[in-house]
């Protein structure tokens, strides 16, 4: 026998308001009594199976069922809700404050997490807070995560399962099996990846999310993986992520008044000359590629390395730009 | 059908201390604010009234007064608070607070600080064990983005609605300039923050990343875009396109240049056989789009158009002479 979805979700809210109104524990036959919605079920097992899924369903949203007996003399587990743990303690937000949890909601471009984002706004307004979604109109925040694998990494990465999915390391790489212990998903700068203990590699590793499949799956038993206490997963992206410590200086002549970006980032020359500036170098070609798109206007003195990688990148124009491409021949 | 339950059942939940916070409120309004047609809302109230209290007499059930079109509870079989925040709902409150006060300007710092303190507070006091605990977070945000030192007085342009005159480096002329703009709100994208303002120099709307700030005085005269100055529509990469009539760009990038496809926003990437990938990119400035490709060498062709070919020859001929290495 089946029930429609509209009187299972009518059980519910009765369900957790006879368990809200009661200090006993009911057991669960004492509920098929009096709940309205269980007497109609014919078989013990019918009820069972339906009452099983309508705990599930109750814990699946947070609420609260405890489990035990009122004395020694009942002979069966029973269930009841208690108000303070289901209810919304008291929150008293100043009106700043609920600005930027208003804010704080839109933040999210990506359906996994704006939903929960927008049922934890309606619970706040529920408990009288006037948290305005409109408020604060004069600001936009917008943090996307569209990638497929976002989702059930974060879902794995919450409930501490193990996650298999297929990864390449570099856009035109080899897709390559990966397991991982999830510890988190973090946006660093903007982008996304996942952070946790790589079983094959036996290390910590970050993987971007725009890298891995959309075959992410989650194996083993929920709570299996724990994060080390206290480890700061946007730091491991940081240092992963971020270009490795520098290894020696550049010197570099900029033209006057151009290359103003690259003048931004770079200190002046210790000699006091105004059109030379001087920067670390810790990657090589992301130097190269930086001093080299500035053309005549960013000219590198020192090191010889670099020089040679510029002019190499230089000649590379060139002949991925040949004289004999120009429109007389496409006509 | 469970997913129907699993998306109606915290509403209904919730909706009866809604109303009671509310008294006289329009239905319309309330399905609104929960995102739902009104039919659905009143569908949500009609069941509402059939549940109640063991008994389920007369007394017992949710009752509700409709007057016109609005909805008043006049019993609330209990239901006088909403079920706590889920240790979802928590952690992703959370998180986006941190961003937020991770990111200089957007909003009052010490409020977000305050604020989060008060949602982590109510989301701790649990006395239940959850049967479905959550593990951690499961996620973190780093804006990763070092303040420019003029937020605080963009900010104070945008809440006061006061016209800023700028010192602004921008990248794509790859210069600094001075402006005066009219500013209409600050937005968050992905990893920066964002002054949208009418720019009275190119009388247009346009966008200044606040990091790119190097200074902002605000004005005595209040900002006034022209009436026909609209902000940009949607979200995400629709934000950050770039303006209408931008030139585009076919493009071969070898293995070594895909990192390209990641980085911009690019349209019709087909892969080759060869690992490379053929697609195009818009670009609003040539200058700009000729030093991406002088920094990417042997790495990339460009297909079209004949002008950019031309203007990246150039330039590469011309360095080249300068390190006497011309041919």
């Amino acid at each position: 026998m089946t029930t429609s979805p509209s009187a299972r979700a009518e059980r519910l809210v009765n369900l957790v308001l006879c368990l809200l109104s009661t200090r006993q524990f009911l057991s669960a036959e004492r509920i098929r009594a009096t709940v309205p919605g269980y007497a109609d079920v014919a078989s013990d097992e019918a009820f069972f199976r339906m009452f099983e899924r309508d705990k599930a369903e109750l814990r699946e949203l947070g609420v609260p069922l405890e489990t035990g007996r009122s004395s020694m003399a009942e002979p069966v587990d029973g269930y009841r809700i208690a108000r303070r743990d289901y209810e919304l303690p008291d929150i008293d937000l100043a009106p700043d404050e609920a600005t930027a949890v208003a804010l704080a909601a839109r933040l999210w471009d990506s359906p996994a997490l704006a939903g929960a984002a927008r049922t934890a706004l309606q619970k706040l307004r529920a408990a009288g807070i006037a948290v305005d979604p409109d408020a604060a109109s004069a600001v936009q925040p917008r943090l996307r995560a569209t990638e497929p694998a976002f989702a059930p990494l974060l879902a794995a990465s919450r409930a501490g399962r193990v996650v298999t999915f297929s990864h390449r390391s570099n856009p035109s790489a080899e897709a390559r099996t990966r397991t991982v212990e999830p510890w988190g998903v973090v946006s660093w700068r903007g982008r996304w990846y996942l952070v946790g203990h790589d079983r094959d590699r036996d290390d910590v590793r970050c993987f971007r999310l725009s890298r891995i499949g959309d075959d992410v799956r989650a194996t083993g038993p929920r709570g299996a993986v724990t994060p080390p206490p206290d480890v700061d997963l946007v730091a491991l992206v940081a240092a992963s992520a971020g270009p490795p410590p520098p290894t020696g200086l550049a010197r570099i002549r900029l033209a006057p008044g151009r290359a103003e970006g690259l003048r931004r980032g770079a200190r002046p020359d210790p000699g006091g000359d105004p059109d030379v500036v001087e920067i670390d170098l810790s990657r090589l070609d992301t130097a190269a590629r930086w001093v080299a798109g500035h053309g005549p206007d960013a000219v590198v003195l020192e090191p010889p390395e670099l020089r040679d990688a510029v002019v190499a990148l230089l000649r590379g124009s060139l002949d991925r730009a040949p004289e004999a491409a120009d429109a007389g021949s496409l006509r | 059908m469970t997913a129907g339950v699993a998306e109606r059942l915290p509403r209904l939940l919730t909706l009866v201390p809604y109303l009671l916070a509310r008294p006289g409120i329009a239905v319309a309004e309330a399905a609104a604010d929960f995102g739902v047609a009104e039919a659905q809302l009143r569908r949500d109230l009609e069941l509402l009234w059939m549940c109640g209290l063991p008994g389920y007499g007369p007394g017992d059930l949710v009752d509700l007064s409709f007057e016109g079109d609005t909805v008043t509870v006049t019993f609330d079989a209990g239901m006088r608070r909403p079920l706590r925040l889920s240790g979802d709902e928590a952690a992703t409150l959370a998180v986006a607070l941190r961003a937020l006060a991770d990111a200089p300007g957007v909003v009052d710092a010490d409020a977000v600080q305050r604020a989060l303190a008060k949602i982590e507070d109510a989301a701790g006091r649990v006395g239940v064990e959850a049967a479905e605990p959550v593990m951690g977070e499961g996620v973190a945000v780093g804006l990763g983005r070092a303040p420019g030192g003029a937020e605080d007085a963009v900010r104070r342009g945008v809440e006061t609605g006061r016209a800023l005159r700028l010192t602004y480096y921008s990248a794509s002329r790859d210069a600094v300039g001075r402006r005066v703009v009219d500013p209409m709100r600050l937005l968050l994208v992905d990893a920066s923050v964002y002054l949208e303002a009418w720019c009275r120099r190119a009388e247009g709307v346009r966008l200044f990343r606040l990091d790119r700030v190097d200074d902002a005085e605000v004005l005595d005269e209040p900002s006034a875009p022209p009436p026909g100055a609209r902000g940009r529509e949607g979200s995400g990469e629709d934000l950050l396109r770039p303006d209408d009539g931008a030139h585009v760009a076919a493009l071969v990038l070898r293995p070594a240049a895909r990192w390209v496809a990641e980085y911009y926003p690019v349209e019709g990437l087909h892969a080759d056989a060869d690992g490379s990938a053929r697609l195009t990119m818009r670009y609003g400035d040539r200058d700009w789009m000729v030093r991406l490709l002088l920094g990417l060498g042997d790495a990339v062709e460009v297909l079209a158009p004949p002008d950019l070919v031309e203007a990246r020859r150039a330039r590469a001929r011309e360095a080249l002479a300068v390190y006497g290495e011309g041919s």
